[in-house]
């Protein structure tokens, strides 16, 4: 096996750092993210605040980093739950083929009839604005993605010999979707997860700037941004910092999927 | 004469299956707008209201009726063009709907243009250049554009415009009575922050298109010819690598529709985006419905137009599901 390439080797120490920073961020912050310090507003970066303070005295780097948990928390649980809603939906449409596939594939084509950001607004305006309603918003727009990615590679799979032998051998369809389609399109799964995933930051940090993401006193990278809109004119950083963050984190996902995709299949290279 | 025939057939699949998708979309919306939130008037009153407000409303909105009926009502009223009366403007939803398009509408294709006028060259400078520092920076940079939230550059933007370099107010909108100029002014930054992480996936998607050609036969024949690589790119990778561009271009419009929501937050632009977040704050849900639901009209239409293209472009493809 060939050495990973120096991006992947990035966007995979990149994605471990934010990672880091979700779990070092529930033990410790530099300050109390929520805690105004009205005397020590808008001061630009220096070592007390590295990242400055906001119009509330808020030290930003504080906030960047408890944004990071809220971030990685919505993002893992709406792609896990897109996962563990489109996969064995895409596994049942495989299988049973004929009219549930039909079913399965219109129903997910209307959900794709929809923008992502518009279905994500749609289920906010329905459910209200909060962390766990954009979980479900972005986790219910994942589920088609996963469902025809799943369905699509586990048709191929149904065609080879190696599943005609374990069907001779008796086994029942269910069975043979757990113990050797999926098992099969697993690596196919993994490189989605990670595109998913890094969407899924994007699609947090947009809806909390339009306050549809995680109500406050909770602290979001989106939210942050919109704060410092009407602030950005005098205390730049308490924009470009969330900001940074997002891309990096963002950036750090899209390389490691990049180089996973090329890891599991060396034909697949295709930029986005 | 076939040929003909066989669009015109697969056109009329392409259309049912487009009136059946708006239809199951329409369903979507009702169920969540409707019928989730419970009593829609006690939603939209809040939990303060008295309940003789909260009656008037439900007579006023009609929601005595069963939520078949309303819905019949709804899609009814749609299809002659009646998106019901917003109560909070006191207003009827299709006026406020095309009042708004007409300033989304042209953002969008505003960016669209832009990001072909981007993506486009950058993908072909890339591939001409592969492997080379040029090329390297290209893909660094659409790195970053793809990683990028773009009302983060919005938000950069106005600050660099209006602070640093002291230009005049980046946001609002004159109105198209101000004239094309002032407007389009308006619309240009807008655009251009729309059009980044857009002309960031063209311009990859080119790259690799123009790449995958390098080692076809007609591209060999071009060079055995005496062109020159970027003559050769030029005259015969391009136009094949123009499909798939298309088909990146097609898709990014319900992108830019999407984004345009967004971005025109920040800029403060009286478009489709600003009404709906205005209406999910003061609870209107009747605009909010109305709104949904002629973005994924647009959407929609648009992948038919595209499908349509294709089937003419390319016969082989009309059999696609």
């Amino acid at each position: 096996m060939k050495a990973a390439p120096f991006s992947a080797v990035l966007g995979a120490a990149i994605t471990l750092f934010f990672i880091m920073l979700a779990l070092i961020s529930v033990l410790w912050t530099p300050y109390d993210p929520a805690s105004f310090d009205v005397p020590a507003r808008l001061r630009a970066p220096s070592f007390d605040h590295w990242f400055g303070t906001d119009h509330f005295g808020r030290d930003v780097l504080s906030n960047v980093m408890a944004g990071t948990r809220v971030s990685i928390a919505v993002a893992i649980v709406a792609v896990g739950l897109g996962m563990a809603l489109g996969a064995p939906l895409g596994l049942i449409a495989a299988a049973a083929g004929g009219a549930v596939d039909e079913w399965l594939m219109r129903a997910s084509d209307i959900v794709f009839a929809f923008p992502a950001l518009i279905l994500a607004i749609l289920l906010t305006a329905a459910l209200g604005p909060g962390a766990l309603n954009a979980i479900i918003a972005i986790g219910v727009f994942n589920a088609p993605v996963f469902a025809r990615l799943v369905r699509g590679s586990a048709l191929s799979l149904w065609k080879r010999e190696f599943i005609l032998a374990a069907r001779a051998a008796g086994k029942g369809k269910p069975r043979i979707s757990l113990e050797h389609i999926l098992p099969n399109i697993a690596d196919l799964i993994i490189v989605q997860v990670t595109i998913q995933f890094s969407l899924g930051v994007l699609a947090e940090a947009g809806l909390s700037y339009v306050g549809l993401g995680a109500s406050p006193p909770t602290a979001s990278w989106g939210r942050m941004l919109a704060e410092s809109q009407t602030i950005a004119a005098i205390a730049p950083w308490t924009a470009i910092f969330p900001g940074l963050a997002i891309v990096l984190c963002v950036l750090g996902l899209n390389l490691l999927g990049d180089g996973l995709r090329d890891a599991f299949d060396p034909k697949l290279r295709r930029a986005r | 004469m076939n040929r003909a025939r066989a669009i015109g057939v697969y056109a009329g699949q392409r259309f049912v299956s487009l009136v059946l998708t708006l239809f199951a979309a329409s369903v979507v919306i009702f169920i969540l707008l409707q019928i989730a939130p419970g009593d829609p008037a006690t939603y939209m009153m809040g939990l303060s209201a008295s309940s003789e407000a909260v009656q008037a409303l439900r007579d006023e909105l009609g929601l005595s009726a069963a939520p078949v009926d309303r819905y019949a009502k709804w899609i009814g009223g749609l299809m002659r063009g009646d998106f019901g009366v917003s109560y909070t403007y006191r207003a009827p939803v299709a006026g406020l709907i095309a009042e708004r398009l007409s300033v989304s509408a042209p953002l969008a294709a505003f960016a669209l243009a832009m990001s072909v006028l981007l993506g486009l060259p950058l993908g072909f400078v890339a591939a001409a250049q592969r492997g080379r520092p040029l090329d390297a920076l290209v893909m660094t940079v659409t790195q970053i554009g793809l990683a990028a939230p773009n009302f983060w550059f919005a938000i950069l933007l106005v600050y660099l415009f209006s602070v640093v370099l002291g230009w005049a107010s980046a946001g609002g909108f004159p109105g198209w009575d101000a004239g094309f100029v002032p407007a389009m002014r308006a619309l240009l930054l807008p655009a251009f922050v729309l059009a980044l992480p857009q002309a960031a996936i063209l311009a990859r998607v080119m790259r690799s298109a123009l790449i995958d050609a390098e080692g076809r036969n007609y591209m060999l024949t071009a060079r055995a010819k005496g062109l020159s690589e970027s003559e050769a790119l030029w005259r015969h990778a391009f136009r094949n690598a123009l499909i798939p561009a298309l088909t990146i271009i097609g898709l990014q419009f319900s992108f830019l529709v999407a984004g345009g929501v967004i971005i025109e937050n920040v800029f403060y632009l009286p478009g489709l985006g600003r009404l709906v977040f205005q209406a999910i704050t003061q609870r209107d849900l009747i605009v909010v419905q109305g709104v949904v639901f002629i973005l994924v009209l647009i959407v929609v239409s648009v992948n038919f137009v595209i499908d349509i293209g294709y089937a003419i472009i390319d016969p082989r493809l009309r059999r696609a599901p």
